[in-house]
């Protein structure tokens, strides 16, 4: 069983180092519907985390929701705007460098703080959480947040409709 | 009977069990399912390609294909072989990542469904705890494959056929999915094998509140798999073959497989969520789930034969403004059947429900076109 | 755990900085609203991490990343809207051309 584990946290390392390169292909492929397909592999990587964490549901939420739903709706939104000379384009702009640093340092800080932080061990091992809980809780501790985002929803699909309009001809 | 299949893979994991340590065996296990899906999925794929064209065939009074075999049976042998050696043509502007990956990842969701299909009693592939909304999810991201191919081929009517594709795919998944929330409220459960179970006393299409959903989900799937009646996007005599034009050879039988895929898949999770999945009295659990499944495959058979095609305004409607506040109001219907019993719950739910579709039904009904005033110049 | 909590920590950190890179970098407007969509994935990834190993309320890590989940869908949306609408006056959607309000 040792062997089983070992090669669960192979393949765990390996979809990380996987979604930590389609994440750089996301920001520096100059091709937008190549770099939309690259941010799918990113998603579809931190699905597998979320089931390697137990939050089964999460993962095919992510997987229903922002593959199939959100990056749909970037696609066609690229399909719909593209210009022909954007391919030859540079797609970097003047202050890439001064990010590139700043991006390094606050990497460098962060991993540096993760690493000396003494993080609690809990006492007891955590109970995974069934859907059921989900449920519960959406519907019991948390159904103030829920009818909000109901209604931001609602506002954002009424939002998103009225600025995409073409203007009637006058 | 019942149980042969599993009966054979215990006997054959028994008969490794010396030669393999433990974690071999698990890994035994797992591709020895893998490999029945696998060899599964394109036996299907085929037999259901026969059975279309025969079946299409005497419905437009002609014998279907007959050379090749008795009755036909090894024409799908044949098309297979005329589909290997024809050409790979790729287009000279096509951009060649996309145009490459579209048919592969247009058949991996349509494969990656058949492991939480309860094939038979203890049957299923891999027993989620959430397997329908593993379906729903891995069934939602077909739609950037028929991006990728209607894109990458560069080609006008590739692109207007995979527009048209993907805003029918996506109008009709929330219809499928609200559709679905009634089976999982009363089943309680995501599992595919717990909501077969839940329906030993009735079957959920035989109430009032499972029968609509039944219908909504069944029409929701013949949608999502580009079938007659919604198959404008693929239709011959309009847009010449939609998002699939620029593909020949292999790429092209990859993407008809995933189509027939699909409608195996759909009407198999037909069959398990409103029909009661393998559930049945003298046969064997796997010969029912097959009857049932086979059974729906030949309704969307018979709608391809029979019905004209949908209009893409119709098409769109029909999704949004009928079969959506359609569901809704069947959530709402499911509360009133849990909360009473008897013959109340009965006619209840079924006088909302009839209710609800009339109206419905009338407030779709197109205008009556104004009478026309013609003016002739003087 | 099969993985200690550092790891995926470290992870979600590298994904939220490439996400910032390429949110402060990228010219094409749609670009940037995929690297703000990187950026609320990882921190999707930190909080499951989290919910998993020291919550004592385990379900509440996993509610906050599925309401970050509709809040990042909801701003796309309205963020693509803002594109759409701004292609159909401006024909481009390069950060640097639309610099009308510059001074």
């Amino acid at each position: 069983m040792n062997e089983l584990q070992w090669g669960v946290k192979l393949a765990l390392y390996a979809v990380m180092g996987l979604s930590i390169i389609a994440a750089l292909g996301t920001v520096m492929l100059p091709n937008l519907f190549h770099s939309a397909l690259a941010l799918i592999g990113v998603l579809l990587g931190s699905a597998v985390i979320f089931l390697a964490l137990h939050a089964d549901f999460l993962a095919a939420v992510q997987i229903l929701l922002y593959v199939g739903a959100v990056m749909t709706l970037v696609i066609f939104v690229i399909m719909l705007t593209e210009r022909l000379n954007d391919k030859t384009l540079v797609q970097r702009n003047s202050q890439s460098i001064a990010a590139a640093i700043a991006s390094v340092v606050f990497l460098f800080l962060t991993v540096k703080t993760i690493l000396k932080t003494a993080w609690p061990v809990p006492a007891s091992p955590v109970p995974p959480v069934e859907v059921s809980d989900l449920g519960a809780a959406l519907m019991g501790e948390f159904v103030f947040p829920f009818e909000v985002i109901s209604v931001i929803l609602l506002a954002t699909l009424v939002g998103a409709i009225v600025i995409a309009k073409k203007d009637k001809p006058a | 009977m019942d149980q042969i299949f599993v009966e054979a893979k215990s006997r054959t994991l028994e008969l490794l069990k010396p030669f393999l340590p433990e974690w071999g065996l698990i890994l035994a296990s797992i591709l020895m399912s893998i490999k029945v899906f696998a060899v599964l999925g394109p036996v299907t794929m085929m037999y259901l390609t026969l059975l279309e064209r025969k079946v299409v065939g005497r419905m437009q009074n002609r014998i279907g294909p007959n050379r090749v075999g008795k009755w036909g049976l090894l024409q799908p042998f044949a098309d297979g072989v005329k589909m290997l050696t024809k050409e790979d043509i790729v287009p000279a502007g096509a951009d060649p990542v996309l145009h490459f990956m579209a048919p592969v990842l247009i058949v991996v969701p349509a494969l990656l469904v058949f492991a939480v299909l309860p094939f038979g009693r203890g049957m299923t592939g891999v027993d989620l705890n959430i397997g329908l909304l593993y379906f729903l999810a891995v069934s939602s991201t077909t739609t950037i494959a028929i991006f990728m191919a209607s894109w990458g081929s560069r080609n006008k009517f590739s692109l207007l056929g995979g527009m048209r594709s993907v805003a029918q795919m996506i109008s009709y998944e929330i219809p499928m999915v609200l559709s679905v929330v009634p089976v999982i409220l009363i089943a309680g459960s995501l599992s595919t094998n717990t909501i077969v179970e839940a329906q030993s006393s009735l079957w959920f299409a035989a109430t009032p509140w499972g029968f609509f959903a039944f219908v909504i989900f069944f029409l929701c799937g013949v949608a999502e798999c580009n079938r007659s009646p919604f198959d404008l996007p693929e239709a011959e005599s309009e847009i010449i073959a939609g998002f699939h034009t620029e593909y020949s050879g292999m790429k092209f039988a990859l993407f008809y497989m995933a189509e027939f895929m699909n409608s195996f898949t759909v009407s198999a999770m037909c069959a398990t969520l409103f029909l009661g999945g393998w559930q049945g009295p003298l046969l064997p659990s796997w010969a029912w789930f097959m009857l049932k499944t086979y059974s729906l495959i030949f309704v969307m058979i018979w709608f391809r034969g029979t019905l004209p095609r949908f209009r893409v305004d119709h098409l769109m409607g029909l999704a949004w403004k009928f079969l959506l506040p359609l569901t809704m109001i069947n959530i709402f219907a499911v509360g009133f059947w849990y909360f009473n019993a008897g013959i109340v719950r009965w006619l209840g739910t079924a006088g909302i429900l009839v209710l609800s579709f009339w109206t419905l039904s009338r407030l779709n009904q197109d205008y009556v076109l104004e009478k026309r005033v013609y003016r002739f110049a003087d | 755990m099969i993985i200690p909590l550092e790891h995926f920590l470290i992870f979600g950190a590298v994904i939220f900085t490439i996400g910032i890179y390429g949110a402060l970098t990228r010219r094409n407007l749609i670009g940037i609203l995929i690297s703000i969509e990187l950026i609320l994935n990882a921190v999707n990834i930190n909080l499951i991490a989290f919910s998993r190993t020291h919550a004592d309320n385990p379900v509440a890590g996993q509610i906050f990343a599925f309401f970050v989940i509709a809040m990042a869908a909801a701003a796309a949306a309205v963020g693509l809207a803002i594109v759409l609408a701004l292609f159909r006056v401006r024909k481009t959607i390069l950060s640097d051309e639309i610099d009308l309000l510059k001074w």
